[in-house]
């Protein structure tokens, strides 16, 4: 009991990552039917929003410390960073150890715009184009993007720690009645799973209960039709593609302190988000959020040890093979809607 | 002759001489002089062209005729190189088996994949292809230690006795073609320019030129027709009474053991093998040959994975060094303008530059490098209408 329990947390957090790529993903590919190859990117660029931000925070200069010289007789010098003269010695320490949640902030706006730019500039000329052009030209985006992020962060994972306040675990078999430590969860996931179930809810409720998100699901469905009733569909829908980069990008922003960015960390996640797109349904954001959760889930079952044991690699290759599986008997995939991406 | 039609004859009398006298082509520039580094004529770098390009030709057997993408590629090119290696160590170090044994091994392969992949299509069949391809790497790296080495991959050991081979006691066995050694070259010196003929290079040549020419076959023949009809109107081949699932699945099996093929040739160059082999990267880059030198043409995938092989080692080789000796002439406030400017392209940033020309190419070129030869060939001929190609359409995918 306390083992599957703990199979189910450990998998929330890898499930709600891809829950919140595959939910940008097939935002994307409901509203614009573009497949979106460059979407594993914009979560690499989201979790170096959060890089930046500390890095700017950390920006300091050298003071000498009063009363102390080093051994060579000079004044020792200590760094200081800027937010220090700024805001004072506490406030700024403050911010500095809060840097990923305040990166929140400066990521939505960034990743907004980069979206926008990516539509209007690039995937806007490929409406008309076969799916295959699509995949190969944002494909070949996604290379640029991760070369631009390599070039100016390195090659090296950047560790880029929570809060204070975040760190360490929570006993949760303890706070369910079982023998304390034996359930462990880091309280960073938690708060993950938490951030990542507010997105989602809130992607849904403003698809749902907006004029805006009723005029895009309108949109969704019957393209011509509501620019017949002389909307302008094309405007929102990259309004949309900039929220579902902003999506990629918090969950980016906010998976920094589970691992540390690299470069290349958007393509990993980029080709199991895919899988959980077709999983879900193409086109499908319930199917998308359910497939997410669900794989992360049973990725983290694989891994059990008595699993394991039985069936050894089965954790490498559980995804794939769920993915075979329901795209063999079901081939719209959990929740795909009729008539999306249909043969 | 040949069976083939005038053109295409030309075209094919074209490959097999520019393969014969690669050595040659490739080494335009004196040694030792500064332009020496883009010479390309080194055993190792020729090997490679014609090797990938043998896994694009059959890439666009598939890709190019019936519009099926797939994303899983490598997969059979991994495995492929897994069966020779195999049958070097414990058969013969001779290739030929090495090689059969691979292009059997990826071709049953390639059953199974493809006889559950294609019975979806579009995306569905990139992302199951892709499915199967991240499966076989994953497994080859962690469970399946034991058959492909895990991490470290198979090399030819000193203890392998192949039983088909005399070693001397402590010998490492060296892959051979009935004894002549795969590395051994005979190098030309004509002036200031250094030929090599590589012994593994002419060998790989031979089947390069052997698969072009059936791929040739394949694209005149009735069949290749009937995966042209796939790839334009599945529903209407339908109608007619026609199933389209066989034809596909053997231009998927036939493209799968080209990859067999280009696995086996790999390993008898370079004994030996990893499990990065089969990574999705490497699919990708396929596919990336494939658009770049123009899907659906004869000559196209050769072209791109020259180009990007070329790239690759010749780009990547250029270091801030060689760019400050290019630039010397420049004041110097321009020079170290110019070199930040370049720099992130060259050398390590050779990926961004493959990205870059690679969304280049999609977006402005559809038909990849044989389009563009065809404008530029356009551009100064006045029959433009004539001389176009009939093969050189822009590739679209079953949907």
């Amino acid at each position: 009991m306390e083992a599957i329990i703990l199979q189910i947390l450990n998998g929330l957090d890898k499930g709600s990552a891809y829950a919140l790529i595959a939910l940008g993903l097939t935002l994307i590919f409901g509203t614009l039917g573009v497949v979106n190859f460059a979407h594993g990117a914009l979560f690499m660029i989201g979790a170096f929003c959060a890089v930046t931000l500390s890095r700017l925070f950390t920006l300091s200069h050298e003071v000498p410390v009063p009363g102390e010289v080093d051994f060579l007789g000079n004044p020792k010098m200590e760094n200081i960073p800027y937010i220090y003269d700024i805001l004072g010695e506490a406030t700024g320490a403050t911010i500095i150890d809060w840097a990923v949640p305040l990166s929140i902030l400066f990521a939505i706006p960034v990743m907004m715009l980069i979206g926008v730019i990516m539509e209007r500039g690039l995937i806007k000329h490929f409406y008309n184009r076969p799916h295959a052009d699509q995949i190969l030209v944002t494909f070949g985006l996604a290379i640029v993007l991760q070369e631009v992020i390599k070039y100016f962060y390195g090659a090296n994972p950047i560790p880029t720690p929570a809060p204070d306040a975040f760190r360490g675990s929570f006993d949760f078999g303890a706070a369910l009645g079982f023998d304390p430590n034996l359930i462990i969860y880091p309280y960073w996931r938690i708060i993950y799973f938490a951030f990542a179930a507010v997105i989602i809810g809130a992607v849904f409720a403003f698809l749902q209960f907006t004029t805006f998100g009723m005029v895009v699901r309108a949109g969704m469905a019957d393209r011509e039709t509501v620019q017949l009733l002389g909307i302008n569909i094309d405007k929102r829908f990259t309004i949309m593609f900039g929220l579902a980069a902003a999506v990629a990008g918090l969950a980016g922003v906010m998976y920094t302190p589970i691992n540390s960015p690299n470069y290349h960390m958007g393509m990993d996640f980029l080709v199991l988000s895919f899988v959980v797109v077709v999983v879900g349904g193409m086109g499908s954001l319930p199917g998308a959020v359910l497939a997410g959760f669900l794989l992360g889930i049973l990725e983290s079952f694989a891994s059990m040890g008595a699993v394991l044991e039985v069936l050894p690699g089965l954790n490498q290759i559980i995804i794939y093979l769920v993915a075979i599986i329901i795209l063999l008997t079901r081939p719209r995939g959990l929740m795909g809607r009729k008539g999306v991406m249909e043969d | 002759m040949l069976g083939l039609d005038k053109k295409d004859l030309r075209l094919f009398i074209i490959v097999v001489a520019i393969s014969m006298l690669a050595p040659f082509i490739l080494n335009p520039f004196p040694e030792g002089s500064a332009m020496a580094q883009f010479n390309a004529g080194y055993p190792d770098l020729m090997q490679r062209f014609v090797i990938f390009g043998i896994l694009a030709i059959g890439f666009n057997i598939l890709f190019g005729l019936t519009g099926y993408l797939s994303f899983g590629h490598a997969a059979f090119l991994g495995v492929g190189s897994y069966g020779a290696i195999w049958m070097m160590k414990l058969v013969s170090l001779n290739v030929i088996p090495a090689i059969i044994m691979a292009v059997i091994v990826a071709g049953i392969f390639a059953l199974m994949v493809g006889y559950v992949s294609l019975r979806r299509s579009g995306i569905y069949f990139s992302i199951l292809t892709l499915a199967f391809a991240q499966m076989s790497y994953a497994l080859a790296y962690s469970v399946l230690t034991p058959i492909t080495g895990g991490e470290t991959g198979l090399q030819i050991k000193p203890a392998d006795r192949p039983i088909l081979s005399n070693l001397q006691d402590g010998e490492i066995g060296r892959a051979n073609l009935f004894g002549m050694d795969m590395r051994s070259s005979y190098e030309m010196e004509i002036g200031s320019w250094l030929f090599t003929f590589n012994a593994g290079y002419y060998i790989a040549a031979v089947v390069m030129i052997l698969a072009f020419y059936l791929s040739i076959r394949i694209f005149r023949s009735p069949f290749g027709t009937m995966l042209r009809a796939v790839k334009s109107n599945q529903t209407r081949m339908y109608y007619t009474g026609l199933n389209a699932r066989p034809y596909t699945l053997a231009a998927f099996v036939i493209s799968g053991m080209y990859a067999g093929l280009a696995g086996g040739l790999l390993v008898a160059m370079d004994t030996q093998v990893g499990p990065e082999r089969m990574f999705w990267t490497a699919s990708g880059e396929v596919v990336l040959m494939t658009i770049l030198g123009g899907a659906g043409t004869l000559i196209g995938p050769v072209l791109g994975a020259g180009f990007i092989k070329y790239m690759e080692n010749i780009i990547s080789k250029i270091n801030k060094a060689t760019l400050e000796s290019w630039f010397a002439f420049m004041p110097d406030g321009l020079e170290d303008l110019i070199i930040t400017l370049v720099y992130p392209f060259v050398g390590k940033g050779w990926h961004l530059t493959l990205g870059l020309l690679f969304m280049l190419v999609v977006i402005f070129l559809p038909g990849g490098l044989v389009e563009g030869g065809q404008r530029i060939k356009g551009l100064f001929s006045r029959k433009k209408a004539e001389d176009k190609k009939p093969e050189a359409g822009q590739s679209t995918p079953a949907e």
